[in-house]
């Protein structure tokens, strides 16, 4: 029913979207801190996403199934830099607050300069019951 | 007028790609709550330039496209740092100056950013990017504009 060549390509696709899958939770385990987790966590949502969701395309042939998958992929690429940047952001507030992010609020707002310890106190309040 | 119309077409397409059920009354409830979300994103003011790019509908696929080759460039790279270990990464993290004149540009920018494995944008605040990298190529590589280029190039 299905086309040998179309098995086949969509069998490679899979294999190889499994394989960056995986290579992204290596990295998630692997990596030192934070940031460098969430760019591994970010071969998971793009090529190894692309490359499962396409797998299936291939296999579903001409149907809705075809539409669906893809409306799944145009959704997926879309949220996924927007979950990332919430993220990084969010680390913003807490203790893994990146040096370069400080450097900026104390060259453009002078006299709030006194406030940065009670900025950070707040980011500990704030992350207190995290911990 | 346009980008209602466009609003209405992506709509249906999203409820018929969907739906799977061709009913005369499951098509009519389709088409009432096409109207409803309409009504609602016109009286939200959502309903514009910003929000229906019709103009980049031209250029927009061939950026796409690059944008998908550097991701899988990108991703290859990260794939092989995860398997050659901690010696292989050097985490750099910057404010990047960019002279994007437009909100949808700059959202434009930052999203590919972070889309592309191995670089996030942190922050974009006024004319600035906060980005972290995982190797200090990705800086630099975002400093020589390519990407930056092919965004402002849209913008026109």
């Amino acid at each position: 029913m299905i086309d040998p060549v179309l098995a086949v390509l969509s069998g490679l696709a899979l294999a190889l979207g499994c394989f960056f899958m995986l290579s992204g939770a290596v990295g998630l385990l692997r990596f030192p801190d934070f940031y460098t987790r969430m760019h591994a966590a970010g071969v998971t949502d793009t090529l190894a996403t692309f490359l499962i969701v396409g797998g299936l395309m291939l296999l579903a042939g001409w149907s809705l199934a075809l539409l669906k998958l893809g409306l799944i992929l145009l959704f997926i690429f879309f949220t996924s830099p927007t979950a990332s940047h919430a993220l990084a952001r969010a680390a913003q507030h807490s203790e893994l607050r990146l040096p370069e992010a400080d450097r900026q609020r104390e060259r453009e707002a002078e006299p709030v300069v006194e406030s940065e310890p009670e900025r950070i106190a707040e980011a500990d309040a704030l992350n207190a019951d995290r911990v | 007028m346009r980008y209602t119309l466009s609003l209405v077409a992506v709509l249906a397409f999203i409820w018929l790609a969907n739906s799977g059920h061709y009913t005369p009354l499951l098509l009519t409830f389709g088409l009432l709550s096409i109207a409803l979300v309409v009504f609602l994103a016109r009286r939200m003011g959502l309903v514009d330039r910003e929000s229906q790019p019709l103009h980049l509908s031209m250029s927009l696929p061939g950026y796409y496209w690059w944008l998908f080759c550097k991701i899988v460039q990108s991703n290859l790279e990260v794939a092989s740092c995860v398997w050659r270990g901690r010696q292989s990464i050097h985490p750099a993290s910057a404010r990047l100056e960019t002279k994007l004149q437009t909100d949808l540009g700059r959202v434009l920018y930052a999203n590919s950013i972070t889309l592309t494995p191995g670089t996030v944008a942190v922050e974009l605040e006024g004319d600035e990017i906060l980005v972290h990298a995982l190797n200090a190529g990705g800086l630099e590589e975002l400093r020589r504009g390519e990407m930056e280029n092919r965004v402002r190039a849209l913008e026109e």
